[in-house]
């Protein structure tokens, strides 16, 4: 009993996996709504598309001229009563599509009836940079970048920004994308109904690196949620180990600083990722690697072999200060 | 400058007639000084073909790029020059130049013209398309080719995100293509609304003369205001102002405004003579005439000027609030309807008719079908929500390339099936056709239908290598696939084209049973293009002159020819002011857009610029009295009035370069703050205006002192005169927004 109860839940969500395909699988409020329209619409054009490619069809067999055939068909200039007669199916579908158009643009753009919070309040502020994502909580000292943790079920507003030239922000599953435009701010509602990682990638071309400007989703419920908060806006913990100290000392000596940001320390600058718990994070420079030991080292080694083109610059370190660095950067719980 | 009255200027020196190349002697010499408008048409088909292979090239490499997650054979920086240079080649090299190579060809065979209106100025129009082309591409030479994006969104295509030359490159290149597309867009409106042949009215032009008709007026508002962007972000980056710079307080939102007020009406720049095409296929391969003439012409008009209201729907992810979404969502839909109306009207004509299966027709259906496909995309689209989803992913690029490939490239190998016997007299091979048709087919939906999954699966578009997300490696192989499928199709067409002119079956004037004029003459056209033009008493004359017993005439009327005789010059400047307008009216906004709420400026003299306004407005009274003293052919009063015309407008040229004396001795300049940059780019563009019409004034003061100027080419002066008039009305807006202050 328990599990056929399992097999029938899991069913449709393998199904789901199985077609990967994220505009049509969708896990918020906004985007379950665009996918029922996007259904509805692509089953009105479809029958038009099959009405008209029968018309073709049907006409090519009929009337296709026999070899020889030389007979002339009737000399018809059209039929005004006709061609009003098929204006008519388009203007009715182009008034309801409009129709559900507005009605959509609407409810997307649409506060949800708690909200009580003036025009330009966020709860969480995404900037664009080329190209890697820095995300700031309201009311937490936590920044963070290229992974965004939202609570289960809760709907946030998101405003997003740009710190240089235009970038979109873009999580499939999770609803419409929204372009970020330096001067511009934009605002989007963020919500995830299941706990999950969802994939998101700017898709605004922003430069060299636009392909490897992504970032996830981390939805987990609230109480989980709240403890990863708290843990992000503490200072980074102190290094121990000698190989970490020396490690940070390499980072403090070379101009690491100038870019990172670690709290608790005089790293303070804002023109590359936070580092302060880099080593929670699940990936390298904006989702090109998985956040490992070895990617890391190869990162530090030669940053512009990993992403070609980006602003990290690479340092020339020598095998032990790889080590040591990296040592460091693992302690940044 | 308006080259159309230059143009003119020349026929009144000498009034013989063109000098023109012998037809016996044809040399590559020829080619290159020749202003006949086939052979100039031949020239644009064959330009834009050798760009269609870059083009091609281009994105080939970009397939192979993406054959596989996380290849490496390309640079990311190279990629991105790859798709910038694939985009900007195909719409302004290939698709604007071989539509306009069709038209210059065609469009007076059909109204059975001699030539084109301004023979020389279209030898000038098609001889910038080279130019444009070399000068983008040599950018490849230094090292930087344009790397922005075809769309060039500021401030990505500023110089602080693209330091190199490539944007810079692109600026100037596109500036050329753009003057060259409305020089010959100005040309075949006049050739269109004065040379036809007597009889054949307005209403009885084939809809390929129609659609290009519409398409050139399209083409005259359209590119202006690329050009405005265009010189906004060429002063932004090298003059150090910042108009689409947000950091320096410019605005990067207005660049998309002012790009898709240009881009969304060049798709319809691009569509409409392809259905133009689609439309003298389609009837001819049925054997009967078009089903619904009048519709598929009116549709069209409604097309252009809904064309010109949708741009915004390529900003839905912008932000721009609910209410702007939910008007350019509405006004995207309705295209639709004229749209779906010539859909039905095609296959309405098939319907009943007697069909042959050509490789012309075939490609002629496959465009029907595709473009369904890629229209009916366009309506998700329009759909804004779905746009928030989709826009910038695959699907987006399934859906321009089933509208511009699917779409206008099989109607130009329609058009190119059905034409080329009439350009070169002989008949392309139909079996290596029938290879190219089925390869075409097969290779460009496998390319990019599977590109509407990927777009629903998350890939954004522009991305030069992706990661291993499920499926995404397994469609982007079979895009590849297609790619050389349709690569194999070219060169099968290119081979057939060669082997055709060596050794083709010899055509005859009319190996289609055609009906339009240009099937009356020889194949290829005598110099003169018709002996003798057939008479001219419905839509189909040679149907009506092969088929007498069933002449359309005899069953249906069409509008006589009541043609009121206009003269060409003035209405090419007519068509000049017009352009010249929409440039201005975006510069104006763009200052308008800088200095709303800003405090007065105090660099400015109201009194002064009133005085000097004053004089403007007083030259182009003069000049109407200079006007009419030639039209009573009263030489004294023309030149004194034209004197005292040109005095006005140097004394406020004088007087402007004094004040610009005077703000830049105050510290404000092009680069100091968004004021300056503003008022020095709308009154410099002005101050340039005013001096190219006191330099066509003094021309035409020289040529009346010399006695060449007389009565009867007095309508040359007026149309100097509309451009004159122009610039003044366009000073006092000016006046009354700078100085005056009326709308800031």
């Amino acid at each position: 009993m328990h599990t056929q109860w399992l097999e029938h839940s899991r069913l449709p969500r393998l199904l789901a996996d199985a077609a990967a395909v994220p505009v049509l699988s969708p896990v918020s409020p906004e985007a379950h709504a665009i996918r029922h329209v996007l259904i509805v619409v692509f089953f009105i054009c479809v029958t038009i598309f099959v009405i008209v490619v029968l018309l073709i069809v049907v006409s090519l067999l009929r009337f296709r001229a026999r070899d020889g055939d030389n007979a002339i068909p009737r000399q018809s200039f059209g039929s005004h009563r006709a061609e009003i007669g098929w204006t008519i199916p388009p203007m009715v579908i182009v008034l309801f599509l409009g129709l559900v158009a507005a009605r959509l643009i609407v409810s997307e753009h649409a506060a949800p009836p708690d909200e009580s919070a003036d025009a330009n309040s966020a709860d969480i502020t995404v900037i664009g940079h080329q190209w890697w994502w820095e995300i700031r909580y309201a009311g937490s000292t936590a920044v963070t970048a290229n992974e965004i943790h939202i609570p289960v079920g809760r709907k946030l507003r998101v405003k997003v920004d740009s710190a240089d030239v235009i970038h979109s922000f873009w999580v499939p599953q999770l609803g419409p994308k929204k372009d970020m435009i330096r001067g511009h701010p934009n605002f989007l509602w963020l919500q995830a109904d299941r706990a999950g990682v969802y994939d998101g990638a700017c898709s605004e071309f922003c430069g060299a690196q636009h392909a490897w400007m992504r970032f996830v989703v981390v939805a987990e419920d609230e109480q989980q949620y709240q403890t990863w908060l708290t843990h992000q806006a503490r200072p980074a913990p102190t290094p121990t180990s000698a190989a970490a100290i020396a490690g940070r000392d390499i980072f403090f000596a070379q101009t690491c600083a100038n870019c990172h940001a670690i709290g608790g320390t005089n790293a303070i600058a804002n023109a590359a990722p936070d580092l302060t718990h880099f080593a929670t994070r699940r990936d390298l420079a904006a989702g090109v690697v998985p956040n490992t030991r070895d990617n890391l080292t190869r990162w530090l080694r030669k940053p512009d072999q990993i992403k070609p083109g980006c602003k990290m610059p690479n340092f020339n370190f020598n095998d032990a200060q790889l080590d040591q660095l990296v040592a460091y950067l693992e302690t940044l719980q | 400058m308006s080259t159309s009255a230059m143009d003119d200027l020349s026929v009144i020196a000498t009034d013989e007639p063109m000098p023109r190349e012998s037809p016996s002697s044809s040399s590559l010499l020829d080619w290159f000084s020749s202003v006949d408008h086939k052979r100039i048409g031949i020239l644009y088909i064959c330009t834009a073909l050798v760009f269609l292979l870059i083009g091609g090239v281009e994105a080939l490499v970009m397939r192979l790029q993406l054959v596989k997650p996380n290849n490496t054979l390309v640079s990311p920086d190279f990629f991105n020059q790859l798709f910038t240079m694939h985009g900007t080649t195909m719409i302004f090299l290939v698709g604007v130049p071989i539509l306009v190579g069709f038209a210059n060809y065609l469009v007076p065979l059909m109204i059975g013209a001699r030539d084109v209106a301004f023979p020389r100025l279209n030898a000038f129009g098609f001889w910038l398309v080279p130019l444009g082309g070399i000068l983008l591409h040599y950018s490849f030479l230094t090292g930087s080719a344009p790397n922005a994006g075809w769309f060039s969104y500021a401030p990505l295509s500023e110089k602080a995100y693209s330091s190199l030359q490539g944007v810079d490159y692109w600026l100037l290149a596109l500036l050329v293509l753009g003057i060259g597309s409305v020089s010959s867009a100005i040309n075949l409106i006049v050739t269109i609304v004065t040379c036809r042949a007597p009889g054949m009215s307005i209403q009885r032009v084939p809809l390929f003369t129609w659609m290009m008709l519409i398409t050139s007026f399209l083409i005259v508002l359209a590119i202006p205001a690329l050009n405005s962007a265009l010189v906004l972000l060429l002063i932004d980056r090298t003059f150090g102002a910042a108009f689409f710079e947000p950091s320096r307080g410019g605005n990067s939102v207005l660049w998309q405004h002012y790009f898709w007020i240009f881009g969304h009406p060049e798709v319809y720049i691009l569509a409409l003579p392809a259905f133009g095409m689609i439309s003298e296929v389609i009837p001819v391969f049925s054997r009967r005439p078009i089903f619904g003439y009048e519709f598929v012409a009116a549709s069209t008009v409604a097309i252009g000027i809904l064309s010109m209201g949708v741009w915004a729907h390529h900003m839905f992810a912008v932000g721009l609030g609910t209410t702007f979404d939910i008007f350019f969502a509405a006004s995207s839909l309705l295209i639709a309807i004229p749209t779906g109306v010539k859909v039905l009207n095609w296959t309405a004509t098939l319907w009943g008719g007697s069909i042959r299966l050509t490789v012309a027709m075939c490609f002629a259906i496959a465009f029907l079908i595709q473009f369904v496909i890629g229209g009916l995309t366009g309506v998700m689209f329009a759909v804004a929500p779905i746009d928030y989803q989709l826009t910038d992913t695959y699907f987006v690029v399934a859906h321009f390339h089933y509208v511009l490939f699917g779409g206008t490239i099989f109607a130009l190998f329609a058009g190119g099936f059905y034409w080329f016997p009439k350009m070169t007299g002989r008949l392309l091979d139909e079996r290596l056709g029938r290879v190219t048709f089925w390869l075409m087919v097969l290779g460009f939906n496998l390319t990019f239908f599977v590109q509407h999954f990927l777009g629903l699966m998350g890939m954004p578009r522009r991305t030069y290598t992706y990661g291993n997300h499920p499926g995404w490696y397994a469609f982007n192989a079979i895009s590849t696939v297609g790619a050389f499928l349709m690569g194999l199709g070219v060169l099968v067409f290119l081979w057939n084209i060669a082997r055709t002119l060596r050794s083709g079956k010899v055509a005859g004037d009319n190996p289609w049973d055609a009906f339009t004029l240009e099937w009356a003459t020889s194949s290829p056209p005598p110099e003169e293009n018709f002996a003798r033009v057939p008479e001219i008493r419905s839509r189909r004359p040679v149907w009506d002159m092969n088929h007498p017993d069933l002449a359309d005439f005899k069953t249906s009327s069409t509008p006589e020819d009541r043609r009121v005789q206009r003269s060409p010059a003035k209405l090419a400047a007519a068509c000049f002011v017009v352009s010249e307008a929409m440039f201005f009216l975006l510069l104006i906004t763009a200052y308008i857009v800088f200095n709303r709420r800003s405090a007065p400026s105090h660099v400015l003299e109201v009194g002064r610029a009133g005085f000097f306004t004053a004089l403007l407005v007083a030259s182009s009274v003069t000049l109407w009295f200079s006007e009419r003293a030639l039209r009573n052919s009263n030489r004294r009063a023309f030149l004194k009035w034209m004197t005292i015309t040109l005095a006005l407008g140097g004394v406020f040229l004088v007087n402007q370069a004094l004040e610009y004396a005077g703000v830049l001795h105050r510290g404000v300049t092009i680069s100091s703050n968004l004021f300056g940059s503003t008022f020095f780019t709308l009154t410099g563009f002005h101050g340039l205006h005013v001096l190219a019409g006191l330099i066509m004034l003094a021309i035409l003061f020289a040529l009346g002192w010399r006695g060449y100027l007389k009565t009867e080419r007095s309508d040359v002066l007026a149309a100097v005169g509309y451009y004159w008039h122009f610039v003044d009305v366009v000073w006092v807006v000016v006046f009354s927004v700078v100085y005056l202050r009326v709308l800031t």
